[in-house]
């Protein structure tokens, strides 16, 4: 099981969490809501909790706990821009189908 | 494919409902919007790239333009080319007629106090005006969030007053934004540095833009700063810096001081790109080309180039020296010193005020988006994605809030410097028999009585039942909101009949004014005392007058002889020409022997009424 992030990601999240100046990492996750059923969870992580999986990918701790990580596996992260807006993108294989905005998907 | 942003822990929205807030720097030159995205707060530019927005709106029979492009045809259509709304927003027409600097707009001869500017798109008001800058600015950070904002933050300057705070707040409604609050630019310019999340302590703002130039000094106290004092020079900027150069230039180069316009804007642009080089380089070369044909070459150094601003920055310290004089503070006691605006890139600039504070200045955010970056952070904070515990950063009233009461005096309801949002209320009674109305005079100051203070509003409560003095309890309550302005109402608490006011001044008060006020109210301390000491004893004076006669009417003839009621009459007079006058002491006097003369009378009239109520009951009723 492995979530990775692209280079141009990890940048951007050791960029993040040097500006905020605290933090051990990232935390991806799932939760239950939005339009299509599960949404995507994207967090500064200040302390672990006990059900987390962290995994290190271009120099950046990523957390997942471990109900989230069954939805997760496999997903990589990449950082993007369209137009003036930019952000962070998930490409997650276990996805059957997604809202028309991406935010939320289900499996 | 959504783009999602890294939330604080926990601070996860759900989708759709991201909270997206930004905060907008409305500048009389240039405006800019700002917004935190995982974390960081920046600035955010347009399409090609710029950040700042030129704060020029232009009418023309396409649309509106705004920005750069509007800026640009500043000359050619002046009078559809508004640039200066800033100024003009939440003053009065008497107020523009004070400008006084050749505005080069039409303005429109009317009845109502604010002032409308001729333009091809009808007559303007610079609310809406500015709405136009607001709009744009909305729509780039809408167009960079991929959503609706939820809020925005407006910096305004300190010294903005109630009516020109209004005014900012109803052009963001025109623009179809919802204004989680104004906040103060310098206030906004500490945040940027995190300077609220320090200690207490005390701190000055630098403010040198284009061209204006403001010192705040901010006192931060339990989370909120405070304004202490405020300065400047309206008419000093880097336009003049770039004036010193074009003048050493033409100097240096033999060009007269008549030469064409286009000479002379050649050579502040010129001035301003040497300038501008200087902050890096130590020195500048330059060519420029003679009227009469021909070119000149020199070369521009830093040391040469201080010796020109010198006299400049020499003005905006005596303005800083000034401002720590009116906040009571020596330039030691203040903590950190904070850059704000282009011109504090000049490094000269720098190394003097960091020498007349006695410490390095803070530089290290952009100080052209310093304001926005700190607006951006208190738009973040307030759309509610922090969590509970942040400091949410509040400010505070500057002078007491309060009505006038019996005899001309002030109760005041909201002490200064109680921190904003707040709500107050105090009961109040009626002081005549069978009174139904209630006037309800707001006003603003630190002094005693009504007349030294400033009017706010007024208003009148109805529809009182009538009851005997004292009886009936009014509930008055002060609301002032997160922007400062003050909202009054009255209700009679049996019946629940209700006034208020709202109060939006339309002339506020300048920072110096209140500072005025403040020092009055030290100055007249003893004054004030005895004029309140005066007051009270009329007010209890009267009390007594009134009810005295209202016995005498209801029962004086049936309980009292002639000669007894001759006493009480003497002594009555006595008290009317002691309350008449204005010695409290002689008001007291008189009152104890009014008191002294009518107890007999008053036990004649208990032991009445107390027969009154006894007859015929039986003892076991009791």
């Amino acid at each position: 099981m492995a979530i990775t992030l692209t280079e141009a990601a990890a940048d951007r999240v050791r960029a993040f969490l040097a500006n905020r100046g605290k933090g051990i990492g990232v935390r991806l996750g799932v939760k239950t809501s939005g339009c299509s059923g599960m949404a995507y969870v994207i967090e500064f992580v200040d302390e672990l909790e006990e059900n987390d999986e962290v995994f290190e990918d271009h120099g950046v701790k990523l957390v997942v706990d471990r109900k989230s990580l069954v939805y997760l596996d496999g997903t990589e992260v990449d950082y993007g821009k369209e137009g003036l807006n930019e952000g962070f993108k998930f490409s997650n294989p276990n996805a059957k189908a997604a809202c028309g905005c991406g935010e939320s998907f289900s499996v | 494919m959504a783009l999602l942003q890294i939330a604080e822990p926990g601070q996860s929205a759900a989708p759709h409902e991201h909270r997206l807030a930004a905060g907008i720097d409305l500048g009389t030159t240039n405006s800019l919007v700002a917004t935190v995205r995982s974390g960081r707060a920046e600035t955010l530019p347009d399409e090609q790239g710029n950040h700042l927005l030129p704060s020029v709106v232009r009418y023309t029979d396409e649309g509106v333009v705004v920005g750069e492009a509007a800026r640009r045809a500043a000359t050619s259509d002046p009078l559809n080319t508004i640039a200066s709304a800033k100024r003009l927003i939440g003053r009065g027409v008497g107020d523009i007629k004070s400008l006084g600097d050749g505005l080069p707009y039409e303005f429109v001869e009317q009845e109502s106090a604010v002032p409308r500017i001729r333009t091809r798109a009808g007559d303007l008001s610079p609310v809406e005006v500015s709405a136009e800058i607001l709009r744009v600015l909305a729509s780039r950070a809408e167009a960079t969030l991929g959503g609706e904002l939820s809020g925005v933050v407006i910096t305004v300057p300190a010294y903005f007053d109630d009516a020109q705070r209004q005014a900012t707040k109803d052009a963001a409604r025109l623009a179809g934004l919802r204004v989680f609050r104004l906040l103060n630019e310098p206030t906004a310019a500490a945040v940027a540095y995190g300077l609220d999340r320090e200690a207490d302590g005390i701190h000055a703002i630098y403010d040198l833009g284009g061209g204006t130039f403001d010192i705040s000094i901010l006192r931060l106290h339990k989370g909120v700063f405070e304004v202490m004092a405020t300065g400047g020079d309206s008419a000093l900027g880097g336009d003049d810096f770039d004036r010193m150069v074009a003048q050493w230039i033409m100097d240096q180069a033999g060009i007269a001081d008549d030469a064409g316009h286009v000479t002379l804007r050649t050579l502040m642009q010129q001035a301003r790109e040497a300038k501008e080089a200087l902050t890096e380089a130590g020195s500048v070369a330059l060519t420029v080309e003679l009227p009469g044909g021909g070119q000149w070459r020199g070369e521009l150094d830093r040391d040469t180039f201080d010796e020109l601003v010198d006299p400049l920055i020499r003005k905006t310290i005596g303005a800083c020296r000034r401002a720590l004089r009116d906040a009571g503070i020596t330039a030691g006691e203040v903590r950190e010193v904070v850059m704000v605006g282009g011109s504090t890139r000049v490094p000269r600039v720098r190394e003097r005020v960091g020498e007349f504070f006695g410490r390095p200045v803070l530089a290290d955010i952009d100080p052209d988006r310093v304001v926005a970056v700190g607006a951006a952070i208190q738009a973040d904070v307030l759309a509610g994605n922090k969590p509970e515990d942040e400091l949410l950063l509040l400010d505070v009233i500057p002078l007491s809030l309060g009505l006038e009461t019996m005899g001309g005096l002030v109760e005041k309801i909201i002490p200064r410097n109680t921190t904003i949002p707040v709500a107050r209320a105090q009961e109040f009674t009626t002081f005549k028999d069978g009174q139904t109305a209630m006037a309800v005079h707001v006003v603003q100051g630190e002094r005693e009585l009504v007349a030294d203070c400033r009017s706010l509003a007024r208003f009148e409560l109805r529809g009182i039942p009538p009851m005997v003095a004292g009886a009936a309890r009014i509930r008055v309550t002060f609301r002032v909101d997160a922007d400062g302005l003050l909202n009054v109402e009255a209700e009679e608490l049996s019946r629940g009949v209700k006034a208020e006011v709202t109060v939006k001044p339309s002339y506020g008060l300048t920072d110096d004014e209140i500072a005025g006020m403040l020092r009055a109210s030290f100055e007249h301390a003893e004054e004030d005392m005895a004029a309140r000491q005066l007051a009270e004893s009329r007010v209890e004076g009267e009390r007594v007058i009134e009810a005295l006669r209202a016995a005498l009417a209801a029962d004086g003839d049936e309980l009292l002889n002639a000669g007894e009621r001759d006493r009480i009459d003497a002594a009555l007079e006595k008290l009317v020409a002691a309350v008449a006058g204005d010695d409290p002491r002689a008001i007291e006097r008189e009152m104890k022997q009014v008191e002294k003369t009518c107890e007999f009378y008053v036990e004649r009239r208990m032991n009445t009424s107390i027969r009154q109520a006894m007859a015929g009951k039986r003892l076991d009723e009791f």
